[in-house]
């Protein structure tokens, strides 16, 4: 029988905002446990939430660039449940009129046609905290840190029948979240969480299949396993005519496969209501638009314009867009150096080549528009050929070094006095009888081991077209 | 002159006038908690220390012009359900027992600006859940006029402190009658602000929608000059709001001139003791002499008061009583191994019957399959009470009732029957769903000498004119200058 | 309404509490009582009323984005029962 899979997804991002969504304690990532806590996101009793307004901001921000209808009364609800990682044992949130709903993200299906993803719900809650667990006294530790952290809870429909559209769909979201500064999704640091609810069906049923829900998906290469695995299960499940149990998933990536985390008498029952303490929030037109004209360029559009304005194609544009890190390196690197073209394949080429080899995340590069413009333009005016620009590159990225000054103290600069050449060449002539009766005889491509040798001699710093016309000029 | 036999208001100018220091008036208050508070019980905890230091301290102020209030100088005692920073605040129930809060409410703040003297914590039912202070895990505090009876509740060591000169005011807190129904049994009067007119920030929540803090005091004026102390919006609690400027002179000036005052009159229905109805119509009567009309109207909602309150007020409270969990603060149970036990034994040794009973109750509505039918149906009642509030007061300027169907119940007599208890919040629920304020105060006494309270139930934010109303009241009886005698 | 045991059961487990075996029977009368009563709101109509949430028409109470709070750590961790390396404790948890 052939299967077909069905996924939706539910993908938590942290708001980049200064502050909790509650309270006034600082958002910044790390720190000793409970420095970043006070009475409220604590939990104390007798405290009150009040909410950060720019939560509000990044929310419609979201709504907009995902296409969705903007709530324009909305409201907090209470879910509630016991967990050490969440003081006040229930989580504020939104279910009822959440902010954002019926979006969608284009993606492009495996025939290659656009196709829609669409956003059942965006809402606004708060985060949990972390539990450390202390192998040595056998306990476990609280740290309420991250509690209070404002998220965007972003609901996908049941739209994906693949891993491939779940990891496009990521790509795209993590775009927009970037380009609209509402989240820096750094997955390590859990900024951007996936689970994956899947299920299965036979190809052409109706129907849906029953669920499991998939958890602790920390990389996109995880979900891509975590996807293909729950797959294989509930399919070989199906055809040994056993029943899927929906039930919550956890995935371990180093052991490449998923367990049940919770048994069925477990299950939850959150027990929603509205939150008293806090008063809804009221939308209004004039709101969304001076939030819709205030908005960053989407991918989207920054595409468009790179392919109109700056003649790039659109291979090169879409790769350009795939990642925030990658437009601010080439818009920054444009400004002070021009040739779109060039600063394109620089980072194509070279920047991402260097941070595959390093495996460094384009989020956590420390290269400088400043630096990477400097290559270009020792390179575009001769100073150092292309090959030089290349090393040279390498040591700014890997060792910080300031590539002028590299260039500089290391003497790799091309020699510009052509009179200093006909010497050398004239040496690696002389050096080379065998060679230069080939070419005399018509073997012309000889004159390529010449040219080799020359460069050789002259350690790559000559500019490679007056070396091939002073040896032409010599041997003709 | 007798320091205790003053209202707060007196004792305030005569500490201005430097007839009394305040350190005089702290000790006077601090010494007759020391020799009769045992036979009481009003008190949690109590402060000497802390209040003999900060009496020196508020003496300087004044003296340097800092303190300015009527009531600067003047000892205060505050319900266990306010955060007091660096000092327990148990809410009476064992599971906060230990529970030291390391900040201060916002009205506890306002106090202190104000240059008032905390004396102490005082008792109340366990989490503010009771109509009788039979829940506290502290014991019961015992009613002034006679002590084989209860002080009503919740906050009936906030209202006992005041009948048994244990305190010139105090702070207690109200969510379906908790200011107003002590109040009344026990011969003082208590302000129910509006809800949202006095910062919830720091009050430890029993349900979030209903609580509000307020006043407890000899009479009017006192209740008027500590409200316009903890009234006003706070940052701190984002349901507070920005109310009108409180004119104290207006608040107090007592004229009922061409005044319309509505009797509900299912306020005087079924269940109503005849002492208790007969003492609201001769209340009606003093209004009439005082050149205000009153009628009686109409107001069939009355009846769902009850099932709608004990539905909002059980839902919010288990939501909000989920936090005590033996992890963070409070009583942790020793006999717990892992996390799940860690929370029932901790919860199960730490919260009393009563508050297990509504922790079920509130699960019972918000669980899944019922929440329709029960809690989205109790608040659309919430609406329809609002309505009729909302046009009562279309042809009223403020309404009178009793407070409670009863006087004050002898101890015991109350919890077997929790239903019973329930329904004695008749005639006060109702003011908590709709958030509009009311002013409870003596209007006569039983056939055993128990005091009879009314309510004059106003518009939002409309605070100064039941105060008034309640201080022309005052002005034409002396219900509220009797005291029970000391035991 | 009609309450029975189990149901006390269930609310007892939804609230992390355990009633002894008297008060379980107790309380399944009690609920009983107060949830039969409870049941008269039935009899109101409330067909076509929009559920009030809140009291009075406030919206749009927020705060600006800016951190007030400092490090609190001491405060915070000042009631726990039980404490570790400026963490609170609890029995380890079993994913
Ligand atoms: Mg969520
Ligand atoms: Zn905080």
């Amino acid at each position: 029988m052939e299967w077909e899979i069905v996924m939706g997804l539910e993908v938590h991002t942290e708001l980049a905002t200064e502050t909790k969504i509650f309270c006034g304690c600082s958002t910044a990532f790390g720190g000793e446990p409970n420095t970043h806590v006070c009475e409220i996101c604590s939990g104390l009793p007798g405290t009150l939430p009040l909410l950060n307004q720019r939560v509000v901001e990044f929310a419609v921000r979201t709504g907009l660039a995902t296409n969705c209808e903007i709530t324009r009364k909305n409201k907090f609800d209470r879910k509630n449940y016991f967990y050490p990682d969440l003081p006040k044992a229930y989580q504020i949130s939104q279910l009822y009129l959440p902010i954002c709903r019926n979006g969608f993200v284009e993606i492009t299906d495996a025939d290659g046609n656009p196709k829609k993803i669409g956003i059942h719900e965006i809402h606004m809650e708060e985060d949990a905290g972390k539990l450390i667990h202390d192998e040595f006294d056998d306990c476990t530790l609280v740290d309420y840190n991250r509690c209070g952290v404002p998220l965007l809870e972003i609901v996908s429909e049941p739209d994906f029948r693949s891993a491939d559209e779940v990891l496009q769909y990521l790509e795209k979201l993590r775009a927009i979240l970037q380009f609209t500064g509402v989240s820096d999704c750094k997955m390590q640091e859990g900024s951007l969480r996936a689970d994956v609810n899947l299920s299965v069906r036979p190809k052409g049923q109706k129907e849906f299949g029953t669920r499991t829900e998939m958890k602790n998906l920390n990389s996109f290469r995880a979900i891509g396993r975590a996807i293909a695995y729950e797959a294989n299960r509930q399919i070989e499940l199906l055809e040994d005519g056993e029943k899927i149990v929906q039930e919550t998933r956890r995935w371990d990536d180093n052991k490449g496969y998923s367990y049940a985390m919770r048994s069925k008498e477990d299950a939850q029952d959150y027990k929603y209501f509205p939150e008293p303490d806090l008063p809804p929030i009221e939308i209004s037109e004039e709101t969304i638009e001076s939030i819709r004209s205030a908005m960053p360029e989407l991918p989207e559009q920054k595409k468009r314009r790179y392919i109109d304005e700056l003649g790039l194609p659109e291979y090169d544009t879409s790769i350009l867009t795939s990642d925030k890190a990658y437009v601010s390196l080439f818009e920054e690197t444009l400004a002070l150096c021009g040739s779109p073209k060039d600063v394109a394949n620089w980072i194509m080429g070279e920047v991402m080549k260097l941070l595959n080899d390093t495996a460094t995340l384009p989020e956590n590069m420390e290269l400088s528009p400043k630096d990477l413009a400097a290559v270009i333009q020792m390179v575009k005016s001769n100073k150092i050929n292309r090959g030089t620009g290349k090393t040279v590159l390498e040591k700014v990225f890997t060792e910080g070094v300031d590539p002028e000054k590299y260039v500089a103290d290391n003497n790799l600069a091309q020699i510009t006095d052509l009179s200093a050449l006909r010497p050398v060449i004239e040496e690696v002539i002389a050096a080379n009888e065998k060679s230069v009766t080939e070419y005399k005889s018509g073997k012309t491509q000889a004159i390529g081991y010449l040219m080799g040798q020359a460069m050789r001699a002259l350690k790559g710093k000559a500019p490679a077209q007056e070396v091939q016309k002073l040896l032409h000029e010599i041997l003709d | 002159m007798d320091i205790r036999k003053l209202s707060a208001l007196e004792l305030g100018a005569a500490i201005r006038e430097k007839k009394i220091t305040v350190r005089e008036a702290a000790e006077s208050y601090l010494a007759a908690i020391e020799s009769t508070d045992g036979t009481y019980h009003c008190y949690n905890t109590v402060c000497k220390e802390a209040a003999l230091a900060r009496a020196d301290e508020v003496q300087k102020g004044i003296d340097e012009g800092k303190y300015t209030s009527p009531l600067a100088g003047v000892p205060i005692g505050v319900k266990d359900n306010i955060c007091t920073k660096g000092i327990l605040t148990t809410c009476s129930s064992k599971i906060l027992e230990n529970f030291i809060p390391p900040y201060d409410a916002t009205v506890v703040r306002r106090l202190h600006d104000a240059g008032m003297v905390m004396l102490g914590k005082l008792n109340m039912d366990e989490f503010a859940m009771g109509s009788t202070t039979e829940t506290s895990a502290t014991g019961v505090t015992h009613n002034p006029w006679n002590t084989q009876h209860v002080p009503g509740g919740s906050s009936g060591g906030a209202a006992a402190a005041v009948a048994a000169d244990l305190a010139p005011v105090t702070l207690g807190s109200d969510t379906g009658g908790s200011i107003r129904q002590p109040a009344s049994f026990c011969g003082v009067s208590g302000l129910k602000p509006t809800y949202g007119a006095v910062s919830r920030y720091g009050l430890v929540a029993y349900a979030s929608s209903l609580d509000q803090i307020g006043p407890l005091g000899h009479d009017a004026k006192d209740c008027a000059a500590l409200f316009s102390v903890i009234a006003g919006k706070d940052e701190k609690d984002g349901t507070s709001m920005e109310t009108p400027k409180f004119d104290f002179d207006a608040a107090t000036n007592g004229d009922m001139q061409g005044k319309k005052i509505g009797i509900p009159a299912d306020y005087l229905g079924e269940g109503i003791s005849p002492d208790v109805k007969a003492a609201i119509e001769a209340a009606a009567e003093t209004y009439r002499s005082l050149g205000a009309e009153v009628e009686i109207f109409p107001m069939p909602i009355v009846k769902y008061a009850i099932p709608a309150y004990y539905i909002i007020a059980c839902a919010e409270a288990c939501s909000n009583l989920s936090r005590y969990d033996g992890i963070k603060y409070g009583y942790s149970s020793p006999n717990a191994d892992n996390l799940m036990d860690t929370y029932i034994k901790s919860r199960s040794e730490g919260f009393g019957m009563e508050v297990k009973r509504r922790i079920m109750l509130g699960n019972f509505v918000l669980s899944s399959g019922y929440y329709d039918a029960y809690y989205n149906k109790a608040l659309k009642a919430k609406k329809l009470i609002q309505e009729s509030f909302f046009e009562a007061f279309r042809k009223y300027d403020m309404l009178l009732g009793p407070v409670a169907p009863t006087t004050a119940p002898k101890i015991g007599e109350s919890l077997c029957d929790p239903l019973k208890m329930y329904l004695g919040d008749i005639y006060t629920v109702m003011i908590n769903i709709a958030g509009v304020p009311s002013m409870a105060l003596p209007c006569g006494f039983d056939n055993e000498g128990m005091p009879i309270g009314m309510q004059l139930i106003g518009k939002p934010f409309c605070e100064a004119e039941i105060l008034s109303a309640a201080v022309g009241f005052q002005n034409a009886t002396d219900f509220h200058k009797k005291s029970p005698k000391e035991s | 309404m009609q309450i029975d045991k189990n149901l006390v059961m269930y609310l007892e487990k939804l609230g992390r509490i355990e009633l002894s075996e008297e008060q379980r029977t107790a309380s399944e009368k009690d609920l009983q009582d107060i949830l039969t009563y409870i049941d008269t709101l039935n009899e109101l109509n409330t067909d076509g009323v929009e559920p009030a949430s809140h009291s009075f028409p406030v919206a749009n109470v927020m705060r600006q984005d800016c951190v007030t709070n400092t490090a609190q750590r001491e405060a915070v961790l000042q009631n726990a029962p039980n404490e570790k390396d400026g963490c609170f404790v609890v029995p380890k948890t079993v994913e």
